[in-house]
């Protein structure tokens, strides 16, 4: 049991790192990509914008000892 | 193009990872003898060769739409995580990555610590094992993942097996900890070029194509570099602002 919390632990800790927040919040926006990508409205925009926004408010948050 | 930036970010993210297993290795060895620390390391390295045979192989049959977007939001989590540890490093809200600082510590711990009856020094293999073990499989997923998702995991493999020849090499002939490496510049900037990577192959698997197709990349990645470098600025900043006066701003802890 020990090994496989540690397993996951590390997969953790390498992937999603010290903010979840982030991860969730790429996961949405690839969604939401996703969806817009059936219809005619451009999408290829999204995941940038939300990514320097995700990492912004993460930085934010850190340097005021929240994150 | 592509195939220039997927060699370039293997070989930085595979060195980083590599100094820092060598690190380990080197303060085992130099203080508890190298038989058992390079047993540790051909085990580890016999672990990560089954465990790339397994993976590499299942990694090509899941169509590659599929693929990208998996990887790409793998990569994009994993880069802006990367990247955010990178930007409060550089802005001193974080310690800098210290391998002198590290190795003393390793090498410490490494002398105090009981020896075992027999013939193999099971504390060396360990750590050796450990080490060379959790940093090789960061080397395995971002070679798996840049190589499955560009279509040539080989192509990303003589990134990584360039690093490798180049640290161990390195390694062998200083027999000393690569404290030289700019490893926090080089952490910066894998952290752009993974964040660039994951929002490349995400957007793209997740349906749509951007304009411009290849080209993008370098508009990403130029996008991801300016904001990087402004945050670490904007964050300097406010470090200075909030330092009393007298006191110095940039003052940083080793990080352990």
């Amino acid at each position: 049991m020990k090994y496989i919390e540690g397993f996951f632990r590390f997969w953790y800790d390498f992937i999603v790192g010290d903010d979840w927040r982030v991860a969730a919040g790429v996961v949405v926006a690839l969604a939401v990509t996703a969806a817009l990508a059936r219809t005619s409205v451009p999408a290829w925009w999204i995941v940038p914008v939300v990514v320097v926004s995700l990492l912004s408010v993460s930085l934010w948050r850190a340097a005021r000892g929240r994150g | 193009m592509s195939a220039v930036f997927l060699v370039l970010a293997a070989f930085l993210a595979s060195t980083v990872e590599m100094v820092e297993a060598l690190t380990i290795v080197l303060a085992v060895g130099l203080t508890r003898g190298w038989r058992s620390a390079m047993i540790g390391v051909a085990a580890a390295l016999l672990a990560l060769a089954a465990v790339v045979a397994g993976f590499g192989p299942a990694l090509t049959l899941v169509p590659i739409d599929a693929l990208r977007l998996l990887v790409g939001g793998l990569l994009l989590v994993f880069g802006v995580q990367w990247l955010r540890k990178a930007v409060l490093r550089a802005s001193g809200y974080k310690a800098l990555h210290d391998e002198d600082a590290i190795f003393q510590r390793e090498a410490e711990e490494a002398a105090l610590a009981g020896r075992t009856r027999g013939a193999l020094d099971w504390y060396s293999f360990t750590l050796a094992f450990k080490g060379v073990f959790l940093e090789g499989l960061e080397v395995a997923f971002i070679v798996l993942t840049f190589g499955s998702t560009q279509g040539s995991i080989p192509l990303a493999a003589v990134g990584a097996a360039a690093a490798f020849v180049l640290v161990a090499g390195t390694g062998a002939l200083v027999h000393r900890p690569l404290s030289r490496v700019p490893e926090n510049s080089m952490k910066f900037a894998v952290g752009v070029m993974l964040t660039t990577f994951g929002t490349f192959w995400g957007v793209e698997g997740a349906g749509v194509s951007w304009p411009g197709s290849d080209l993008a990349l370098l508009a990403i990645l130029a996008f991801v570099l300016a904001i990087s470098l402004g945050q670490v600025r904007m964050l300097r900043w406010l470090r200075a602002r909030a330092a009393p006066v007298g006191e110095p701003a940039m003052a940083m802890a080793v990080e352990p």
